[in-house]
């Protein structure tokens, strides 16, 4: 193939969120360029989020990011308790952690289903499939679903929580639409062995580029709700507040969005990065899958995030069942809302379906917002991703131009990236 | 009959109302028999270049990209139809409008903000022609599908023009003021079933300002239960910011002419 130049350019990548662009142009073999551009807006979230009130501050973060809204709820309450001192009861964890699950599996289905799916099966959405695979179809909006309505049973929905406050939550969940919801959970234990068995016949694009990995940790849990530490997959620990020893973003010019690195160059964070730092503490149904599914810890497959997202949607829903089975089984009490400002720094750090997220938040002693700085899963991952794109063209780049271009939208949509949140969301110094 | 073509497109936003056509799941199948998706990037690889019967978009204008996108995605829809509050009013994203463009680019980037496009955020009728607006942060999925149905079949939808107080009476919940929260009810537009004060919030006028709400009565009224003057300024603007500086700056030519 003498001459050969290649010059592949993806206009804004489908089926993910937010606007990005593919750009390859090689000849003979040899790359000249290759790169993600992110050309989504910048929508400046942070400027004018200082100054407000401690109240505004969840539901306007919220607003980043349609797909996560809960998750970027849960990193704002965990900051803003973190602040002024608040330690929320244990029921008020447990209903969100409902919420938050919820979240985790409409995202994950949302995403290994109507998102990466169609690209195993060989067509271009999920359209097709209503007629070639109707019942695959029918049992993912059933999973959508559930996740949905567990958000709606908390916080009245799933996109933008209606009410998701620090402290408490405002109000309680009927008693019988709990118990509704515990029912469809236990169904939907086989919708997930159907999804699990399809997922098992599909073969992922050979690839591997070992990486380091980062996730939130927590000592009791599969850490998701709450980072009481970040971990990596070298087995370092960061204390929450000290995220910046780790973590240094940094603005590149072909992208809306900043990246970020370690001390040790690009890294992962996502469903495959918590599940091979977090493995231990995942549930044992969720396990099972892992190994039916022939996933391991040491995989280092990016393409593999998809499949990692499968097992974490067993892991939520068994989460989700013991934490409404724990809210059935007692009288859930009132409790009252009443949050003190005071001045201070808090930073909340979660698991988005997609990665680590944290929000950091300084507040003055009225308790008014004088700093904002959020870290976004992709974000993290677009250095990675770029990384990816570099060791994987050589190895692919004597197929023909359809198939580089499918491997590398691929490679993308593997990452799950919200685009719009990445934008969004970046550093911001006080200047006053 | 051939079935309508229809498209989804976004543009500044967090493409949570193209996530909302989605989350109709129970119905989402009836739908497809009936109207045929052609474009949507968030959800499919196909695209076209024939005229679309009817195409939603979600987002604002804040790019001199946005402007070409959506004066060319015009010319290819029979009916447009921004859905969500950033495409109706501009949503939380005109809150920049409050700042110059290059101080809100240095907040946020620092000196490499320099090599962003950025310009004060506009809903999309303010650029070009549209058909019916679906507000809401996020649209309602219900309130989509009878829109959609109406204009289907041709008519001309509704939205209500009372305040969310009445839908939130109608519920019998406690008055959000009661509960030592500050509340937007009384002026903004309902439709949404008072969906944020049922759940324990407070209504934050995502869905924008009724036809002539009373801004005077319910600044004092906010200004009584504690908010500063800035404070209430901070409120109203949550999701009004454009249609607020919209409303003045129309105030300001008529006086003149």
């Amino acid at each position: 193939m003498a001459d050969r130049k290649i010059s592949i350019f993806v206009e804004e990548v489908c089926r993910v969120e937010g606007h990005g662009n593919i750009v390859l142009n090689a000849t003979d073999g040899k790359i000249e360029e290759l790169r993600l551009e992110i050309t989504e807006s910048p929508r400046l979230f942070e400027a004018f989020m200082l100054g407000r009130r401690w109240d505004e501050a969840t539901h306007i973060a919220c607003r980043i990011c349609g797909i996560c809204s809960i998750a970027h709820s849960t990193a704002s309450v965990l900051a803003i308790e973190d602040a002024f001192g608040i330690e929320p009861s244990e029921q008020t964890i447990a209903l969100r952690k409902i919420a938050y699950h919820g979240e985790m599996i409409q995202s994950h289905v949302l995403h290994f289903y109507y998102l990466a799916a169609p690209d195993f099966l060989g067509v271009p959405s999920v359209i097709p499939l209503i007629q070639s695979h109707p019942e695959e179809v029918k049992r993912a909006l059933r999973l959508k679903r559930l996740g949905n309505d567990l958000c709606k049973l908390i916080v009245g929905r799933h996109i933008h929580p209606c009410a998701y406050l620090p402290k408490c939550m405002p109000k309680l969940p009927d008693p019988a639409a709990m118990e509704a919801l515990h029912t469809r959970c236990l169904d939907a234990r086989r919708d997930l062995d159907a999804a699990v068995a399809l997922f098992s016949t599909l073969k992922l694009p050979d690839f591997d580029r070992p990486t380091e990995c980062l996730a939130s940790w927590d000592p009791d849990e599969y850490g998701m709700y709450r980072a009481v530490k970040i971990k990596s997959s070298n087995g370092d620990m960061t204390d929450t507040r000290e995220y910046k020893t780790k973590i240094r973003e940094f603005v590149v010019p072909h992208s809306h969005a900043k990246h970020a690195e370690t001390e040790n160059g690009a890294y992962m964070v996502g469903a495959l990065a918590r599940f091979k730092i977090n493995y231990d503490q995942l549930h044992p149904k969720a396990k099972e899958v892992a190994q039916a599914l022939g996933l391991t810890t040491d995989c280092t497959n990016p393409y593999a995030i998809t499949v990692a997202q499968v097992v974490e949607t067993v892991h939520s829903l068994e989460e989700t069942i013991k934490y409404l089975e724990w809210c059935l089984g007692r009288e859930l009490e009132w409790e009252d809302w009443d949050v003190k400002p005071r001045a201070g720094r808090g930073v909340g750090i979660t698991e988005a379906p997609r990665g680590l997220l944290i929000h950091d938040y300084t507040f003055d002693d009225g308790g008014k917002l004088t700093n904002v700085n959020c870290i976004i899963p992709t974000n993290q991952n677009l250095n990675n991703i770029e990384h990816d794109f570099h060791a994987l063209v050589p190895q692919i780049i004597e197929r023909p131009d359809d198939e580089i271009r499918l491997l590398l939208e691929m490679l993308v949509r593997a990452y799950d990236p919200c685009i719009s949140c990445a934008t969004h969301m970046l550093k911001v110094e006080i200047k006053r | 009959m051939a079935k309508p073509r229809a498209a989804v497109f976004s543009m500044t936003s967090c493409e949570g109302c193209s996530l909302a056509i989605l989350e109709c799941e129970n119905e989402l199948l009836d739908v497809l028999e009936h109207v045929e998706f052609v474009e949507w990037r968030e959800a499919m690889s196909e695209k076209t270049t024939e005229p679309i019967d009817i195409v939603f978009v979600d987002g604002s204008v804040s790019t001199h990209h946005d402007i070409k996108y959506i004066k060319r995605i015009r010319e290819r829809a029979r009916m447009l139809v921004p859905i969500g509050a950033c495409a109706v009013n501009g949503s939380v994203n005109a809150l920049k409008n409050r700042y110059g463009m290059n101080e809100a680019k240095e907040i946020v980037y620092g000196e490499a903000g320099a090599q962003f496009d950025t310009i004060p955020v506009r809903p999309i009728r303010a650029v070009v022609p549209v058909e019916f607006e679906i507000p809401g942060c996020p649209m309602n999925s219900e309130e989509f599908l009878r829109i959609v149905r109406d204009l289907l079949l041709g008519k001309k939808p509704r939205l209500p023009n009372y305040p969310v107080c009445v839908e939130c009476k109608r519920k019998e919940n406690v008055c959000v003021f009661e509960k030592g929260m500050f509340c937007m009810g009384p002026v903004a537009r309902a439709g949404c079933g008072a969906d944020c004060p049922s759940y324990g919030g407070w209504c934050e006028a995502c869905r924008g300002f009724v036809d002539n709400p009373n801004e005077q009565a319910h600044w004092e009224v906010l200004q009584e239960r504690g908010l500063t003057p800035e404070e209430v300024m901070q409120r109203f603007d949550i999701f009004c910011a454009w249609e607020i500086e919209d409303r003045r700056a129309r105030a300001q030519q008529e006086k003149k002419e």
